[in-house]
């Protein structure tokens, strides 16, 4: 059964998810990326965006006018770790719950998921329309003087996913894991391929 | 069709074939994949997989660009020394550009240097890219349109070894910048490699090594035996899709050379995700085209 988290976002319904799990998100959902970060933390400018319990996902949407508002055309996650720096300060100001994005996140977003009972998950990277029609309706955009992909664009989403929950509240990190393992394999592989390609004698 | 006439006509099919290229992979990337797709079995690969699957379905039902990511466009072009309108080619290439953008459309990602402001319509200083290829004798025009998003291009590394370093320093640092970078750029990646006696040339290779086709090897034996090597190796780590893990890492890895200087071995690395949105399309000389990269695709 599909396990689906709704905005607003409690501290229980975090508590019981663990790295490696899937899930979806209904309710509202941000984007927010390296601009959105950057004003809040270092220029100190407060979002226009309540984000209390709230959904973040890093991206830059292609949008086009609909009507008198906006429809979502395609929306893929971008890297997170380009927000690594400012996201353990940012899930502490402003009570987000989850954080979407693509790759993973480094030990400063952990911390900040432990101290604030947040999590970091992954939509899968390129799937842009398929994230798209699970927008159900552009309720918003703030900041759009930052252009299309920066701009704060104020989402209703409906089983938004798959989610791949990549830091937990519990201080786990799967993509720092795997990558962990990725280096081991890598020693033997590389020294077995060297002793192939010694072309130059 | 008098001059006038012609440009317009193959300003038209670039910028048709332009959007196109945002929407649909091509064919050998396309079974690539799915080919990958059948060998994995864990839970998180075949949920990225179908989701994967599930999303080329959707933008190709809804005509939208497959990632939103759609790239600083660039164009690799085999310009025939006879072809007709071989003077106009980069100002018809702008316009496809300013076509595809609105018409896709495509998200604007070309943000001018030092003014550090977004176009908003995909162009800029020497922006669409073209990289040129004199072909003589030819009367027609081959052209690469390549999309590569943010994720897919900052693995994109060189570094210039000493030749003590050997081609053991190519493997280390291409696996080095795939055990680091790679993840991000939407795996399963292609891996395009340069080697050559200096850094901008490597660089250039790589990206050239994008454009072959999937499956297809080095003419030299020892360069398609690195290639299998290294494909192999890549594989072995199993960065899986999106880094989830799984039973592979890359698409393939393909290698292109130059000759280099005694003193010096250039290795560069450019990688593509996935979503490996390149197209090739042959114009002739009377401006019937013909895609090659996507057969049956209508423009």
């Amino acid at each position: 059964m599909k396990k689906i988290l709704t905005t607003p976002i409690s501290n229980e319904d975090l508590a019981s998810l663990t790295a490696g799990d899937i899930v979806y998100l209904t309710g509202q959902m941000v984007t927010c990326r390296d601009m959105g970060h950057r004003r809040l933390i270092e220029l100190g400018i407060p979002l226009p965006v309540d984000l209390q319990g709230g959904a973040i996902l890093h991206a830059g949407p292609i949008v086009r006018r609909a009507g008198e508002g906006w429809e979502m055309v395609s929306i893929g996650p971008t890297t997170s770790m380009r927000m690594e720096g400012y996201e353990r300060e940012f899930i502490r100001q402003t009570g987000v719950k989850l954080v979407i994005g693509k790759g993973g996140m480094g030990p400063q977003t952990l911390e900040g998921c432990r101290e604030s009972k947040a999590v970091h998950a992954i939509f899968p990277g390129g799937c842009a329309v398929l994230a798209a029609t699970q927008v159900e309706e552009i309720e918003r955009v703030e900041w759009l003087d930052l252009g299309m992909p920066e701009a704060l664009w104020v989402s209703r989403v409906k089983e938004f996913g798959p989610l791949i929950i990549t830091i937990d509240t519990k201080g786990n990190n799967l993509i720092d894991t795997n990558k962990a393992t990725f280096n081991e394999r890598k020693i033997p592989i590389v020294k077995e391929i060297s002793a192939q390609v010694r072309f130059i004698k | 069709m008098n001059h006038e006439q012609a440009v317009k006509s193959m300003t038209d099919t670039m910028s048709a074939f332009t959007d196109y290229v945002g929407k649909h992979l091509p064919d050998d990337v396309l079974a690539k994949l799915k080919e990958l797709r059948a060998q994995e079995d864990s839970p998180l690969a075949t949920v990225v997989y179908d989701s994967m699957f599930d999303n080329l379905a959707k933008a190709g039902e809804l005509n939208r660009p497959a990632c939103q990511d759609t790239g600083v466009i660039q164009y690799f072009v085999k310009a025939g020394a006879q072809f007709p309108l071989l003077g106009e080619v980069r100002a018809i290439l702008r316009e496809a550009t300013l076509n595809a953008t609105r018409s896709a459309p495509l998200r604007h990602n070309a943000v001018q240097i030092f003014q550090e402001k977004n176009t908003g319509d995909n162009t800029g200083d020497k922006i669409p890219w073209i990289d040129w290829d004199i072909v003589p004798a030819d009367s027609g025009i081959t052209i690469e349109v390549y999309m590569a998003g943010g994720g897919c291009s900052l693995p994109g590394q060189g570094r210039t070894l000493m030749p003590a370093a050997g081609y053991e320093g190519v493997v280390e640092f291409v696996f080095d910048v795939m055990t680091s970078y790679g993840i991000n750029a939407c795996p399963p990646i292609l891996v395009g490699v340069g080697i050559a006696g200096s850094i901008e040339v490597a660089a250039n290779l790589s990206k050239k090594a994008l454009f072959r086709p999937i499956g297809s090897r080095n003419p030299d034996a020892r360069g398609a035996e690195m290639e299998r090597l290294m494909e192999k190796g890549l594989n072995g780590i199993g960065l899986g899709p999106q880094g989830v893990s799984g039973r592979n890492s890359v698409m393939g890895v393909h290698i292109e050379s130059a000759a280099r200087h005694p003193s010096t071995i250039s290795a560069a690395i450019s990688t593509g995700c996935w979503a490996h949105r390149r197209g090739t399309i042959r114009i002739n000389g009377d401006l019937s085209f013909e895609i090659i990269s996507h057969k049956g695709a209508q423009l």
